[in-house]
């Protein structure tokens, strides 16, 4: 995917979730560190653009409710910063590829310790396929079928200089 | 991950660990804000407080950390425990590792038992005091919120004002200040010093008065009456006098150096009452800070621990 493509996706996308919903009075975006967070802010902002509203957007690290960690550490954690109240909200969470499904039970667990969101549904850029728990995205920019071994990786202009999605050929160890 | 198995001293961290302590800290700060303080990350491990010696604070501490990262936390006080039937520091040893704990904090009244307790447990060992020594995640507590306050540590001047001689909270916070590129100094009546604090590496200062102005951080220890031997001072009013921190001395300060004390203070003797509620003095900073610290130091030991060759 190019940047064009990764833009009439986002757009796209931010059509659905205000069809989805009805309007965006009670959503709020939640990305996950750190592209995921990147993503939320772009579709905060186009679904703002659209509706003429402010849509409130928080971040989430997800390090201290992995289900490895007896095997693996992150090597860096992040802050999480939800500015606004989950209660009763629809929340969007934004990940930029959607794999195993493990870091979205990560993210749900997490969620729900600041509270009872309304709903909670799940935008991606990418679903690489491959999934290992019964999650599915509610909002896709594009299936990307992928072999196991190979790495999908996501860059933004913002955090990488360019809007790209490539699919590399595996190092060892798989991740994303 | 750390370089360490264990922290028992302030040196067996580097520079890269112990950032990585305060930086993780931050996050878990955040967790201490939320409505539900709690985190499933230590589900199923077991962590044990090994108190053989009195502390309230720093065991509520250490407990909380525990809670807070859903760890199951058991406490094992001097006067309930085996010791003092006669059971060796070795033998309790022993006997923890065979109930299968991951994590021992431990604080004795004697310098060296939890190097001494590494050594025959395969549980990671947290020093929480151990006598005249150390005390590192004190120090940790305390670089934290000079951090959080000053906003940096590289080139703060510390002066540490008090009973050196006897204090493991100068013994891990002197190394932990170098380490990090403070300068440190030591500050007391010779009488309260070390033999040789020239090899403490920080400098050294027979007068408050005169290094005032030059200090970010006025860091206030405790005269421990049960740790002071013959007469060090001749009262508790002269020593008040001449090394308590008071209104005059805070105004003699920088505008903005803040005034710390680990606890627990004793109001009108290494500070005056004034100075104490007052903003510049951040002591509850330092007890809120000291939760979060320790939440890092136990998620950084134990996370990852699985993959085996932990070192």
């Amino acid at each position: 995917m190019d940047g064009e493509a990764i833009s009439r996706a986002i757009t796209r996308i931010a059509h659905e979730i205000l069809e989805t919903n009805k309007g965006a009075g009670n959503l709020a975006f939640v990305g996950i560190v750190t592209r995921g967070a990147t993503l939320a802010e772009t579709l905060a902002s186009k679904v703002g653009g659209i509706e003429g509203a402010e849509v409130p957007v928080g971040t989430l690290d997800i390090s201290f409710y992995r289900d490895d960690l007896a095997t693996r550490l992150s090597p860096e954690v992040h802050r999480t910063d939800i500015p606004f109240d989950v209660e009763g909200r629809d929340v969007v969470l934004v990940d930029d590829v959607l794999f195993t499904g493990r870091t979205i039970r990560s993210a749900m667990d997490a969620l729900m310790d600041y509270g009872r969101p309304r709903s909670i549904q799940l935008a991606v850029l990418v679903d690489r396929g491959h999934r290992e728990l019964p999650i599915r995205a509610d909002y896709v920019g594009k299936n990307v079928p992928s072999s196991a071994k190979e790495r999908v990786k996501v860059y933004f202009e913002s955090t990488d200089g360019r809007d790209a999605v490539e699919i590399l050929e595996a190092a060892e160890g798989g991740g994303q | 991950m750390l370089s360490t198995r264990h922290i028992i001293d302030v040196e067996d961290l580097t520079l890269e660990d112990l950032m990585q302590i305060l930086d993780t800290a931050e996050s878990f700060k955040e967790v201490n804000e939320r409505r539900i303080k709690k985190l499933p990350t230590l589900r199923g491990r077991t962590i044990v407080n090994l108190f053989l010696e009195p502390s309230t604070r720093t065991r509520t501490s250490f407990e909380i950390a525990a809670k807070r990262l859903s760890a199951d936390g058991i406490n094992f006080a001097a006067s309930a425990s085996a010791t003092v039937k006669g059971e060796s520091l070795v033998d309790t040893a022993e006997t923890l590792s065979a109930m299968a704990c991951d994590l021992v904090i431990v604080r004795h009244k004697y310098a060296g038992s939890p190097r001494m307790l590494a050594e025959h447990m395969d549980a990671h060992i947290i020093n929480g005091g151990d006598g005249m020594h150390q005390h590192p995640t004190q120090a940790l507590l305390d670089l934290f919120t000079m951090r959080e306050r000053l906003g940096h540590l590289e080139g703060l001047t510390v002066g540490i004002v008090g009973d050196i001689a006897h204090s493991r909270v100068a013994g891990s916070l002197v190394p932990a200040l170098r380490m990090v590129g403070a300068r440190p100094i030591v500050i007391g009546p010779p009488t309260l010093m070390p033999a040789r604090p020239d090899i403490l590496g920080a400098e050294v200062s027979y007068t408050l008065d005169d290094v005032l102005p030059e200090l970010d951080v006025a860091y206030m220890l405790r005269i421990q009456m049960e740790r002071a031997e013959g007469q060090p001072f001749p009262s508790v009013r002269e020593y008040s006098r001449l090394w308590g921190m008071n209104e005059a001395r805070l105004s003699a300060m920088k505008p903005d150096a803040i005034v710390m004390h680990p606890g627990p203070m004793n109001r009108g003797v290494e500070i005056s009452s004034a100075v104490a509620d007052s903003p510049r003095a951040v002591v509850l900073d330092q007890v809120n800070a000291g939760v979060a610290v320790r939440m890092a130091a136990m998620y950084l030991l134990l996370g990852g621990d699985a993959s085996g060759a932990a070192a």
